[in-house]
């Protein structure tokens, strides 16, 4: 990015801002609602199942909230880039490329966002009263139907409250990204690699400054909503 | 309407053998906790799988492990009361009920919401949530649940047992009403004697895992060697009597048995119904020569059947009124005294305040009409 002109801190977005700010917002809606079901099954299988290896996949969803973000971006590049195994696997056979495009942020943002997800959701399951699903399995449902009317209708705080956590984690992911994709203005400079640009040229502070601002009021935004939904579920709930 | 159950199953520690066979309107699967009941009720709804056995009901085969049939849960149309009701919170009263019965096929179902609504008096709660209604109405709304299912087979496990006194007595005539108008058997779960005296045509008593007694109810409750496991303080005697009469200067009703006659507390029912009294052995005295000049109302003459095992200070002892058996708990000394013997001839006096409304129930259509607990 160039040197740019001194601006005003609360003026308009210029149109590289604007691109950055709606890239954020569609790869984080993106690596939420994807990785929703792989979280919702990944939950069950871990607050339901009782099988060996069940702390070693417990693990391996945690480890990206662990392992330093640069690692986890590089091992998303060896594994989905151009010449990774699956990166390879997918394009041929789906023509689907994640390496420096907009998607492959997608699934860093996702699998960065992973582990809150899987916590926030399997929480709520285990909180389930199970009785109630043999209820339902002596009133004639079977188990599916037992899943779709009862333990999801109940566990619906849980999946919110774990939405929001990826989706404000994914807002603001910048190592798994940046090392996976690059930064790539239109295509993968999301909100943190573009404050982290500005940053990094003369006269940027303003608009650092500006999606900083920006970042803060979405963040706070999404969690404030989700607050709110939950709040109302709950109180449906708490008659029971 | 028959419940066939024989199964063998081991939890932990634990072993369960029971077996028996039921052609009674309302069996009572009675004992203490421990003794496997919910087990057993679990097993027949298909919520614990049995080691072994069968379990049919109306001659269908819900479980047959020899032959590899076990039906899963939902496709048992066995209707489940659960202690706790477990209402979906979710869901408004109306959507409660009506959930199984969108998972029952038109051609099964014999129930309909106007029906269900009106046997449990639930109308006005059909639009509130669960949480908002109390124990009571949360169990009356979780019977209706059940029978909206359709179910073949009714299982009620202590439905009442987290109520207290004033919502048992709201609740069971609903369930004596259900007894009488519903198609299908009910299996009910209880160690309360009043709720079973009250409420069953036929009774298993479980104990430590296997049977210890079935049949009548009437009979099972009158055997002195059972009466460790049913329960001593309200162990007691059922009569089966009829409304002779009623007495509006007293305000007094007469009921008319076999063993005699026994005046108690007006009862609003027609003169004709037929009503079974629980007779408690503690509320009732013995007398060798016919008591004159005595404030209790009912004397009836019999004979001494069977004097009980010694325990401490009690006996117990069963009476021979005219055929019919009734217990009396004397103390030792009494029988010493007395020298109350098999055979001895005497007078049964029971008092007309201890035969309350608690004490009676109208009987099940079959048979004896009503089931008075006075």
């Amino acid at each position: 990015m160039r040197a740019i002109p001194d601006r005003p801190v609360l003026g308009p977005l210029t149109p590289e801002e604007w691109t950055a700010v709606q890239l954020s917002l569609r790869v984080s809606l993106w690596a939420t609602l994807v990785s929703l079901p792989f979280g919702v099954l990944i939950a069950f299988i871990l607050a339901r199942g009782r099988f060996w290896g069940h702390a070693l996949l417990n693990g391996i969803v945690h480890l990206p909230l662990i392992l330093p973000p640069v690692v986890t971006g590089y091992l998303l590049l060896l594994l989905f880039g151009r010449r990774g195994p699956v990166g390879t696997f997918l394009e041929e056979h789906f023509d689907i490329v994640f390496a420096f495009r907009w998607t492959g942020a997608a699934l860093a943002c996702g699998i960065m966002g992973f582990p809150l997800l899987v916590r926030a959701i399997r929480l709520s399951i285990e909180g389930v009263d199970r009785r109630l699903e043999d209820a339902a399995g002596t009133l004639g449902a079977p188990p599916v139907w037992v899943f779709l009317t009862i333990t999801l209708p109940l566990i619906l705080p849980g999946i919110l409250a774990g939405m929001v956590l990826a989706f404000a984690k994914a807002m603001g992911e910048f190592g798994a990204t940046i090392t996976f994709v690059s930064n790539i203005p239109g295509e993968t400079q999301t909100l943190p690699s573009a404050i982290y640009t500005f940053t990094q040229i003369p006269g940027g502070d303003a608009g650092a400054l500006r999606l900083t601002l920006i970042s803060v009021v979405l963040s706070m935004g999404a969690l404030v909503v989700s607050e709110l939904l939950a709040r109302r579920i709950g109180r449906r709930l708490s008659y029971g | 309407m028959s419940v066939s159950v024989d199964v063998r199953h081991r939890l932990g520690d634990f072993d369960l053998a029971v077996r028996f066979e039921s052609r009674g309107r309302l069996t009572a699967l009675f004992g203490r906790s421990g003794a496997g009941k919910t087990s057993l009720v679990n097993i027949i709804a298909g919520l614990i799988r049995p080691d072994q056995g069968r379990v049919t009901v109306d001659g269908e085969t819900l479980v047959d492990t020899e032959n590899g049939i076990v039906l899963p849960k939902h496709r048992r149309r066995v209707g489940y009361v659960f202690q706790e009701g477990r209402l979906f919170p979710h869901l408004s009263v109306r959507q409660n009920l009506l959930y199984g019965q969108w998972f029952t096929p038109r051609p099964q179902r014999y129930e309909s919401l106007s029906r269900v609504v009106d046997l449990l008096g639930i109308g006005p709660l059909l639009e509130r949530q669960p949480g908002s209604l109390s124990g009571g109405e949360k169990q009356r709304v979780a019977i209706g649940r059940a029978l909206l299912a359709s179910p073949r087979l009714l299982l009620m496990d202590e439905p009442l047992a987290s109520l207290d006194e004033g919502r048992k007595a709201e609740i069971l005539p609903y369930i004596e009403r259900l007894r009488d108008d519903a198609r299908i058997p009910i299996v009910y779960v209880s160690h309360s004697v009043t709720e079973v005296s009250r409420l069953a045509t036929t009774m298993v008593l479980l104990s430590d895992g296997k049977v210890a007694a079935t049949g009548d109810t009437a009979e099972v409750m009158t055997r002195l060697d059972l009466f460790p496991l049913t329960g001593r303080y309200e162990a007691g005697a059922l009569l089966e009597t009829r409304i002779a009469a009623h007495d509006t200067v007293y305000d007094l009703t007469t009921l008319h048995s076999p063993a005699g006659d026994l005046r108690v507390p007006r009862i609003d029912l027609p003169v004709g119904t037929a009503l079974r009294v629980h007779v408690r052995a503690r509320d009732v005295l013995i007398a060798l020569k016919r008591p004159e000049e005595l404030s209790a109302l009912n004397v009836l003459a019999g004979r001494i059947a069977e004097i009980g095992p010694e325990r401490g200070p009690i006996v117990d002892v069963r009476l021979d009124l005219n055929g019919i058996a009734l217990l009396a708990r004397v103390t030792r000394l009494t029988v010493d005294r007395l020298g109350l013997a098999a055979a001895t001839p005497i007078y049964a006096v029971i008092k007309s305040i201890a035969l309350d409304r608690r004490g009676l129930s109208q009987m099940p259509p079959s048979g004896v009409d009503a089931n008075v607990s006075l």
